[in-house]
């Protein structure tokens, strides 16, 4: 419980804003809520200030449209961090983190490619695995997507 | 521009375990800027992985690399424990720890082998890959098979080591020692290996991180993570052992870091087995009825990293979402800041020093004049190029 009170308690108090509910999954793994507006403040605080190291994002789709885990680790504690976001079904879009590091980059890319979701400002946008293996706006990883 | 020539490293090549074609962009002997292209064999595993039953997933996870076939199943057990709310005995603690830490040894013994033959040291080449033989040996006598083992599922594993093996496994780990040392003096204290590695390829704490890079990548730039004592699982924190760094990021940092973790290997697997004499035989697993509506997170140190594997269910046989990252996602990446400003003939080693995976056999690496499209070096020019780098060294040492 004493780390739950550190790590949780100290991102709802420095994101009052962007934080819209946290919880305890288990024993060293958390979940953060977060306005998908507030991405790019809530990262640099996990990567910059807490030095958390971002591990990679899964994005799928949902009822609620498509939602993004951003995993990172804080490697002192063995914890991993979970940023969630959801965006809406018609207009997935949401800030690039690649501009803060590189190691977002081909991931932003690839969920592009298998899900439709656009990264704003991405520093390199071209395409990371569908070039020339899938025509153009078709979603693998959607749910409509059909498989024959 | 107009100097620049083109030196495709791929898509195809034994450099590289997966399909992928990085593009060399060279003025003159020196390499300039560095591009890549993925895709060439994306198998949809992650959707795969959607229509298959919890238990099945294993063998679908398991082949995604043939090199450490046995870190995927190993984060996914991991994933699928944290979900289901289990620990599994002590017994299989210690299995899946030796199969994890043999996994390492070979792994680590076929990347030196192979950078020594990139370097044109064709000795530590069979050494290694000789030395490689009784883990691989091992693995047949204790899973059946030499690579996919099959020995995970949830809540435990599916084969117990018996007492012939575990005296088995201390014979070979006895043997292996005199053999790593052998090694580990052939690449550590060669003058000509030092001259080849040493400020080549170099990475900088700050660049690992910035790319988010994990394993002996990072270990070797100085950034001290290890998901085995970080996050503990298996029988890492039952047993004594330390995590190997360096901080200088250049090739043979890299070859260092690998060729001492040997020993840290080495020295669990033997704990394990004394683990194992104390544990009743035959307690290898316990019963998981069902999967409850959740998500979990599964990570594990792979040779080359940390594998990340995330599971969202909803209470039925199979999972909603499969995310998977293995290391080498993350470390290819930071090929951009390795070989810019190398020249051609360090630029394979430097491509091969975060192990990216070796698998493919067949060559098909050409460098292309940029305006006549004139064919300069193919394959294994490149590689003579190194080698004979390497000859000029020994020739002027």
């Amino acid at each position: 419980m004493m780390e739950k009170q550190t790590i949780l308690k100290n991102i709802e108090e420095q994101l009052p804003e962007a934080v819209t509910g946290t919880a305890m999954i288990r024993d060293k793994r958390y979940l953060i809520d977060i306005r998908p507006d507030a991405l790019l403040e809530a990262t640099r605080h996990l990567y910059e200030h807490l030095s958390y190291r971002f591990i990679i994002a899964s994005a799928f789709e949902s009822k609620q449209g498509f939602e993004i885990m951003y995993h990172f680790s804080d490697d002192a504690s063995g914890s991993i961090i979970n940023l969630h976001v959801v965006l809406p079904q018609d207009k997935p879009e949401i800030e690039s983190l690649a501009n803060m590091f590189a190691g977002a980059n081909w991931i932003e890319r690839e969920m592009r490619e298998i899900l439709g979701i656009t990264f704003r400002n991405h520093p390199e946008p071209e395409k990371l695995l569908s070039d020339g293996n899938w025509a153009e706006g078709v979603y693998p990883y959607r749910k409509n997507y059909n498989k024959t | 521009m107009a100097n620049q020539r083109i030196i495709p490293v791929g898509p195809y090549h034994p450099l590289q375990e997966e399909p992928e074609l990085f593009k060399l962009y060279c003025e003159g002997e020196t390499v300039k800027d560095i591009k890549w292209e993925t895709g060439y064999n994306h198998r949809g595993i992650e959707k795969l992985s959607e229509s298959k039953t919890f238990e099945q997933v294993f063998f679908l996870v398991e082949r995604i690399c043939g090199i450490c076939s046995t870190s995927h199943p190993f984060a996914y057990a991991n994933c699928m424990e944290e979900i289901a709310g289990v620990d599994v005995p002590d017994r299989a603690k210690y299995i899946r720890s030796i199969v994890g830490e043999l996994e390492r040894l070979h792994s680590h013994y076929l990347w030196v082998g192979l950078a020594g033959h990139f370097l044109g040291y064709n000795t530590v080449w069979m050494w290694a890959w000789k030395y490689r033989e009784p883990v691989l040996d091992l693995f047949e006598i204790i899973s059946g098979n030499r690579n996919s083992y099959a020995m995970f599922k949830i809540g435990g594993v599916r084969r117990d080591i018996t007492a012939d093996q575990i005296r088995l496994a201390r014979k070979t780990m006895n043997d292996l020692k005199k053999k790593n040392d052998l090694l580990t003096g052939a690449v550590m204290d060669d003058p000509v290996i030092h001259a080849r590695t040493k400020g080549v390829g170099v990475l900088s704490k700050e660049d690992v991180m910035d790319y988010a890079a994990v394993g002996p990548t990072a270990r070797a730039s100085g950034w001290e993570i290890d998901v085995r004592r970080d996050d503990p699982y298996a029988a890492y924190d039952m047993v004594e052992w330390k995590v190997i760094t360096a901080s200088e990021g250049d090739v043979f940092a890299k070859a260092k870091v690998r060729l001492l973790e040997n020993y840290e290997s080495i020295k669990i697997i033997e704990q394990c087995l004394d683990g194992l004499e104390k544990e009743p035989e035959g307690h290898t697993e316990v019963k998981v009825k069902e999967i409850p509506e959740g998500m979990g997170t599964g990570r594990a140190e792979a040779p080359r990293g940390e594998v990340f594997h995330f599971v969202k269910t909803d209470g039925s046989n199979s999972p909603v979402r499969h995310k998977i990252r293995a290391p080498s996602y993350v470390n290819i990446a930071t090929f951009k800041k390795a070989c810019v400003g190398q020249t051609i003939s360090d630029a394979t080693i430097s491509l091969a020093a975060v192990d990216p995976c070796y698998c493919c056999t067949e060559r098909m690496a050409f460098a292309y004049d940029w305006h006549s499209g004139k064919k300069i070096y193919d394959g294994n020019q490149l590689v003579e190029l190194s080698k004979q780098k390497t000859q000029q060294l020994r020739n002027n040492a």
